[in-house]
């Protein structure tokens, strides 16, 4: 079933057309992941269907609701969380003030905050910290804890690999894995290692548009492909 | 270098500042009981900037709006305030202490009201349009405030207006060679309550939590599923309102007003904001005492420099620290 629908998606910015009509559909279910080179147009398309940048013309459908148009906010509200590239936490706030911002009504569900403490212990240690003191692959950590405070059935996450340490890369992993047993992951990466070994379905994005789509598995036995369009050697 | 920061981290960092500006004003000035006068009164000035200029440093830290027109909200304030308390001057002649209380706050439960009314035409008319543009911006809230002027001087007049203040505010207390004017005791205490319930709206409420984070960041708070227009307009009229307290607290204290009071307060309060560093609450504060006393302390000293005074010092803060002293996390 299709959770997510993105139709001739085009969206400027300033004078730059960034996305040329990007379209594809994400399963409801696991993890989704969009490849490409840099400039592609990847983080646009994170960006537009959350209503930061806005597409014109094109369509989103999310659980068969026509989203395209709709303020961010009332985008978040039906349930599509958004880990940015930068990781958008809020310095000033404590790890604590971080996560009770994203609870729809200010109070902690405690099976889910285990749950969080379970997959980033880390959090629990820094619980009382401002968020500015912690190390890169904890403010990361901090940014995905708090797209999964609430149930959402949609998480998009932009490049959370960037910059981190194998250690952490690996141990980010294991938790988008558990993460995607309950929610979809929209998953944006260059990391092409990290991200074969999470994903089912993928699409590449060239250009400002959608160049290949399909399994995995089929893509990843491709090399020629993969050099092709993302420019791996084999 | 590192270590010496360190240090001064540890006794209190920036916070020693009006400390050490106190200990160097000591000895340079020589007489205690001028020493304390001046101080009592820099920190009471201090506090009434601080009413003016924190609603600007909110606004400039959640909205990156650039509001020139904020010491119209001053001037609206002051200006309430005076015509209330002219309007209930048999209250305030009076030998009750309870209805010259009573007028007092009724002048500035109007001014508060005023700069709420017109912090939400400011908002919704004149800013909403010129989100994300600086220069226009810039342009259009001098403009806002030159209007202002116009409007105060077609209502009030150009004759310089005086404000009548309740007895029990006037005078001083004497002790030993030191005086201390009642007033200022009363708008140090009335800024000090202010700024306490500001820092308990913002660190133990929701929407407090709501503020800190979109002045760090509006589009990730939109993410998170909240309309951060909605709470533009609460920020900003929360910030027109104490500007418009402050002015009536400003009104009370310079006890003549004219309708230039807006344009002569916009450089002291973009100063404040600037030293104490955007979207600050504590920063604002910190800046606004710096400014009131070191006001006074070069008025006393060297009265040819006290208007160059606060620029010199905005520039040596900002060369030492360009974010100013204690700036919202970015």
């Amino acid at each position: 079933m299709t959770l997510l629908s993105v139709r001739n998606m085009k969206t400027d910015i300033g004078q730059y057309a960034v996305l040329n009509g990007v379209s594809f559909d994400v399963p409801e279910g696991g993890v989704f992941v969009l490849l490409g080179r840099n400039g592609a147009g990847k983080t646009t398309t994170l960006r537009s269907i959350m209503g930061l940048w806005q597409p014109s013309p094109g369509s989103v459908h999310f659980q068969g609701q026509d989203i395209s148009g709709l303020a961010t906010a009332d985008i978040a509200r039906l349930g599509i969380a958004f880990v940015p590239e930068n990781m958008g936490i809020f310095g000033g706030l404590t790890v604590e003030e971080n996560l009770i911002l994203a609870t729809a009504k200010g109070k902690f569900d405690q099976t889910r905050l285990r749950r969080i403490f379970d997959l980033f212990p880390a959090l629990e240690q820094f619980w009382s910290k401002q968020a500015w003191s912690l190390s890169g692959g904890q403010k990361q950590m901090l940014s995905v804890a708090r797209a999964i405070i609430e149930p959402r059935a949609l998480i998009l996450i932009d490049e959370p690999t960037k910059g981190l340490a194998p250690s952490i890369v690996a141990a980010m992993g294991e938790a988008f894995r558990e993460i995607a047993q309950n929610a979809t992951i929209l998953l944006v990466e260059q990391n092409f290692n990290f991200a074969r070994n999470l994903s089912r379905d993928m699409a590449v994005i060239d250009d400002g548009r959608v160049v290949h789509s399909g399994t995995m598995a089929d893509f990843a036995a491709d090399t020629d492909l993969q050099g092709q369009l993302l420019g791996l050697s084999a | 270098m590192d270590k010496l920061s360190d240090t001064l981290g540890r006794f209190g960092g920036v916070y020693l500042l009006p400390v050490a500006l106190g200990a160097i004003a000591f000895v340079l000035i020589g007489a205690p009981s001028s020493w304390v006068t001046l101080t009592v009164a820099g920190l009471a000035m201090g506090m009434m900037l601080f009413l003016m200029a924190s609603g600007l440093s909110l606004v400039f830290g959640l909205m990156d709006v650039l509001n020139f027109g904020h010491s119209a909200f001053v001037s609206f304030g002051a200006f309430v305030a005076a015509s209330v308390l002219a309007g209930l001057s048999g209250w305030l002649d009076s030998s009750s202490a309870l209805l010259a209380s009573a007028a007092l706050a009724l002048a500035l439960l109007a001014a508060i009201a005023f700069g709420l009314a017109v912090g939400l035409f400011f908002e919704t008319v004149i800013i909403r349009p010129v989100y994300q543009d600086h220069l226009r911006q810039i342009l259009i809230t001098m403009g806002a405030l030159i209007v202002s002027e116009q409007v105060i001087l077609a209502v009030w007049g150009g004759t310089p207006i005086t404000v009548h203040r309740p007895s029990f505010l006037e005078g001083a207390w004497i002790i030993g060679d030191v005086s201390i004017e009642i007033y200022r005791l009363f708008a140090f205490t009335l800024g000090a309550c202010v700024f306490v319930g500001l820092m308990i709206l913002l660190n133990r409420t929701r929407i407090g939590l709501l503020i800190r984070a979109g002045v760090e960041n509006r589009e990730m708070v939109e993410a998170l599923g909240f309309k951060i227009n909605r709470l533009f307009i609460g920020v900003f009229m929360l910030g027109s309102a104490l500007a418009a307290l402050g002015g009536a607290m400003w009104a009370g204290y310079e006890t003549l007003i004219t309708p230039a009071l807006g344009g002569e307060m916009m450089i002291v309060v973009f100063i404040v904001v600037i030293i104490g560093g955007l979207g600050s609450i504590e920063g604002t504060l910190l800046g606004a005492i710096i400014v009131g006393l070191t006001a006074n302390y070069v008025g006393y000293l060297t009265p040819k420099l006290a208007l160059a005074s606060n620029m010199i010092l905005m520039m040596a803060i900002l060369m030492w620290r360009p974010s100013g002293l204690k700036p919202a996390v970015k």
